[in-house]
């Protein structure tokens, strides 16, 4: 009997690409739910349009580079690159920025670099900081979470489109009486202030570690990520390095200066901290390779939060720690490469 | 007082523990993987033997080494153990006629062997009454002989090791001699899916393993062995501590390793066992440790007490495309063929004939091939249910979390790609032992472990390539050389003879250009 030859392994591969990216799209649908509770119908939007463009862009230069749309479209690589585009831009955000931050995302962080696998950068947060300084307007305009606040003027589900489509508020709505400082923002232009963190801490945009609204959607982004680490999409050693990178510094200032720095707990429940801890940084294409490496990487990444945070103009500053992270990867994994079994820690035979 | 392996199983007084094994701690083995061991279809009956085929085909290169050079002649009656083809240079083994018959062929025949060459190979058709020969021996009361002796007749044998890498076991044994050799360690751990041919031996001849190790042991001069079994063949366990307890042999000692593939590497099995890295190019030897196969062991005790030479082993016919999977001792040189329809033949879904195992077997392409031995496992596969396309790498590092050997496959594979010789080497390409763990864990598809075949090939090609260079570039200067001192040689001749006419005067120069012009003339 003749048969057909193949090559060693014969074992089917358990993993794949698409799956992975499945799970994580599928991790982020709680803090997603958390998100439109609290700031309304408008990530949705930013979820939709941000696809559109992601899918597209992807098809278009896929063609272009002439290669088959669809084992690129296949890999869902891009709806997760919309959905942490959607999770980092306000909820309030005109088609056409979203739009702009995806296309950047796609068309140059990814596929002119050499599509996935081969792109240096974080392409969600290239995308991003491409329209924070191209729209810096729009991306400071944060809606108020739901908290209780009466006087507060929501927008109903039509006016979140029509701005979404538009970029206009309703005739008798103006910026100030919808926009809200964020609790990063509260924070630092009140330290700014001189005021103490405990006055800080006293508004009403502020929670129990970090803003209203703000921490319960961290809360369910770390119930995904932790679900991810334990379906081994994603290992610990990057979360961890973020966390540690961040909250070191953090609790080590507080402790000697309580009054002027913000907790440990505020920082990593406001802001991007815990979504990048889980879901960003923990890109592998942009990641570095080795386990020590990764925690090398995500400390520096903390790190470099916390620095913005402090003492930089950004207020955030997670997208800005990623990218300049992204580039220390290569020097990252030269200096962290792993002693292989059999030869000295100096490369040589024991 | 027997020398202890360090953490090794042994109680106070240094005798084994019969009954059940400590495992060891995982944190020895870097990676490795948890695998389905779809070994039950294949336990479930006892060693089986198939009948004599009507052919036997054998191989002259089933060693790594020198082929052997036949010894018989077309049309040669031959005898059950008789020598067919004797080794040839410093690495090799011996053939012995596995059954009676006659010779009616030597030529190239398709094999499972190490280049997927048909290879020459002594066809002997079998007259059915399987008479050995009159000096089939007594047994060899190998205490009493020499090591050198028991070398010697171990290399008579042809006994090569067993657990597929079939390197001629005299000659491991020789240069194991001369090194600064500690333990022996015998390797049961069999961790490779489907196969279970040592299991069944460990099983139903733990005596005949035993009594191999003490004849190592003997002709190494040694004094501390270690019996080793992953720890997902209790039965064996059982049967090898019973038979030690039975021989009562201090210098024993019986290990249970955890069920981790691939624990039964050669190098990641002294490792588990005793925490030594084998050093990158080097042999376990170098770490004082040496390791054969329980099923090399079996061979040496059948051929030193029983006088049977290795003419035939056990082998695992399994995988979905049997339709009654087993494990049978058959003659070197059946095909396998004849095995697979004595296992019931072929199901619906049979799709690939694998010699080996799933991770790192040969596929062929036809069943004509024989059972040599090195074949521990036919497996028969079906159809691999389609996992589309490869895709780029995501550097997810899974590849680098079940690397045995602790290697970065994801950055290999970017150099592979790169043909990048220099960061290839660095990064340890040379120290991948194939075992397959990255293909299996990567979710982009990429076949990493034949993209490392082929890059390990193209550094050895480049390497040729090199020394072809360096050696014609040695040529080429020597060649200047030499025509430089010719050229020398010249000078000084003539230098020598302007020198001579000079001291001859004036006279003796004019009688030299009057002959000159004489001759001009």
């Amino acid at each position: 009997m003749e048969f057909e030859r193949r090559e060693a392994p014969y074992l089917a591969p358990a993993a794949n690409v698409a799956r992975m990216m499945q799970q994580v799209l599928l991790a982020l649908v709680p803090a997603a739910i958390a998100h439109v509770w609290f700031f309304g119908p408008g990530l949705v939007f930013n979820l939709v349009v941000a696809a559109a463009a992601c899918v597209g862009g992807e098809a278009l230069m896929m063609r272009l580079r002439g290669r088959p749309p669809m084992r690129a479209l296949s890999d869902y690589s891009a709806l997760v690159t919309a959905a942490l585009l959607a999770f980092a831009l306000p909820s309030l955000t005109p088609w056409w920025v979203t739009a702009t931050a995806a296309l950047f995302a796609i068309v140059v962080a990814k596929h002119l670099y050499g599509g996935l696998g081969f792109n240096i950068f974080n392409p969600a947060m290239a995308g991003y900081v491409a329209v924070l300084v191209a729209f810096p307007m729009q991306l400071n305009l944060w809606v108020a979470p739901r908290m209780g606040d009466i006087d507060y003027q929501f927008l109903t589900v039509l006016q979140t489109l029509t701005y979404t489509l538009t970029g206009s508020l309703p005739d008798a709505l103006g910026y100030d009486e919808i926009s809200r400082a964020t609790p990063l923002d509260a924070m630092k232009s009140g330290l700014n202030d001189m005021r103490t963190t405990a006055e800080i801490r006293s508004l009403p945009v502020m929670g129990d570690f970090g803003g209203v609204g703000w921490e319960w959607i961290g809360n369910f982004i770390a119930v995904g990520g932790i679900w991810l680490m334990i379906r081994k999409v994603i290992r610990w050693h990057i979360p961890l390095g973020v966390g540690a990178g961040l909250l070191i510094p953090a609790g080590i200032m507080w402790l000697i200066s309580p009054g002027s720095e913000p907790s440990p707990g505020f920082h990593m429940f406001s802001g991007a901290a815990l979504l990048c801890a889980f879901f960003i940084a923990t890109d592998p294409v942009s990641a570095a390779a080795s386990p020590k490496g990764r925690l090398v990487y995500g400390a520096g990444i903390g790190l470099l939060i916390y620095a913005i945070r402090t003492w930089g103009a950004d207020v955030d500053g997670v997208a800005y720690a990623v990218l300049l992270m992204n580039m220390a990867v290569p020097a990252i994994d030269r200096i962290t490469r792993p002693r292989i079994v059999g030869h000295g820690r100096d490369g040589r035979s024991p | 007082m027997p020398r202890a392996v360090p953490g090794g199983l042994h109680n106070d007084a240094g005798v084994i523990v019969p009954g059940p094994a400590a495992t060891y701690d995982l944190g020895k083995l870097h990676g490795g993987l948890r695998l389905t061991a779809h070994k039950s279809a294949s336990t479930g009956l006892s060693i089986q033997s198939p009948p004599l085929p009507g052919q036997l085909i054998l191989p002259i290169d089933q060693h790594v080494g020198e082929p052997a050079q036949p010894l018989v002649g077309i049309g040669e009656r031959v005898l059950k153990g008789q020598l067919l083809a004797e080794p040839a240079g410093t690495l090799g083994a011996p053939v012995h006629a596995s059954s009676s018959g006659r010779v009616v062929a030597i030529e190239p025949w398709p094999v499972a062997g190490r280049h997927g060459d048909p290879a020459p190979c002594i066809v002997i058709e079998c007259d059915g009454q399987d008479r050995a020969m009159d000096s089939w021996e007594e047994p060899i009361p190998y205490a009493e002989l020499p090591a050198e002796t028991v070398l010697q007749k171990i290399l008579q044998g042809g006994i090569v090791g067993l657990g597929g890498a079939v390197y001629p076991t005299a000659q491991k044994l020789m240069q194991a001699v001369s090194g600064n050799l500690e333990y022996l360690i015998l390797n049961g751990a069999e961790c490779e899916p489907y196969i279970s041919c040592d299991d069944m031996l460990m099983r139903e001849c733990a005596h005949d393993i035993v009594s191999g190790a003490q004849i190592l042991l003997h002709a190494l001069q040694l004094d501390a062995a270690c019996i080793v079994v992953e720890s997902d063949k209790p039965d064996a366990i059982q049967q090898l501590a019973a038979a030690m307890t039975n021989v009562g042999d201090e210098r024993l000692s019986l290990r249970q390793i955890p069920t981790i593939y691939p624990s039964g590497g050669e190098d990641q099995l002294v490792q588990l066992v005793t925490n030594r890295e084998v050093p990158s190019g080097g042999l376990p030897t170098d770490a004082g440790c040496l390791v054969q196969n329980v099923g090399t062991a079996a061979a040496i005790h059948d051929w030193l007490q029983d006088g049977e030479p290795l003419i035939s082993r056990i082998t695992t016919i399994t995988g979905d495309g049997i339709a009654r999977p087993m494990n049978v001792r058959a003659r070197i040189g059946t095909p396998v063929a004849e095995l697979v329809e004595f296992a019931g033949g072929y199901t619906e879904s049979a799709r690939h004939l694998v010699i080996g195992g799933p991770m790192t077997g040969k596929s062929v392409s036809t069943d004509r091939v024989p059972l040599v031995k090195a074949t521990n496992c036919v497996l028969v596969m079906s159809e691999r249910p389609s996992i589309g396309p490869e895709l780029p790498c995501i550097r997810c590092g899974d590849c680098a979390a079940v690397c045995p050997v602790q290697l970065l496959p994801q950055q290999l594979f970017w150099y592979a790609c790169a043909d990048n010789e220099k960061q290839l080497r660095e990064h340890g390409l040379t120290d991948c032992i194939e075992c397959g763990c990255c293909d299996l864990v990567c979710p982009s598809h990429i076949p990493l472990t034949y993209d490392f075949r082929m890059a390990k090939a193209r550094i050895r090609e480049l390497e040729d390539e090199k020394a072809r260079a360096e050696r014609a570039r040695r040529r080429f200067e020597a060649r200047g050389d030499r025509l430089q001192r010719e050229q020398r040689e010249r000078e000084a001749e003539l230098a020598r003879q302007k020198d001579r006419a000079r001291q001859a005067g004036p006279d003796a120069i004019a009688e030299i250009m009057k002959r000159k012009q004489r001759d001009g003339d």
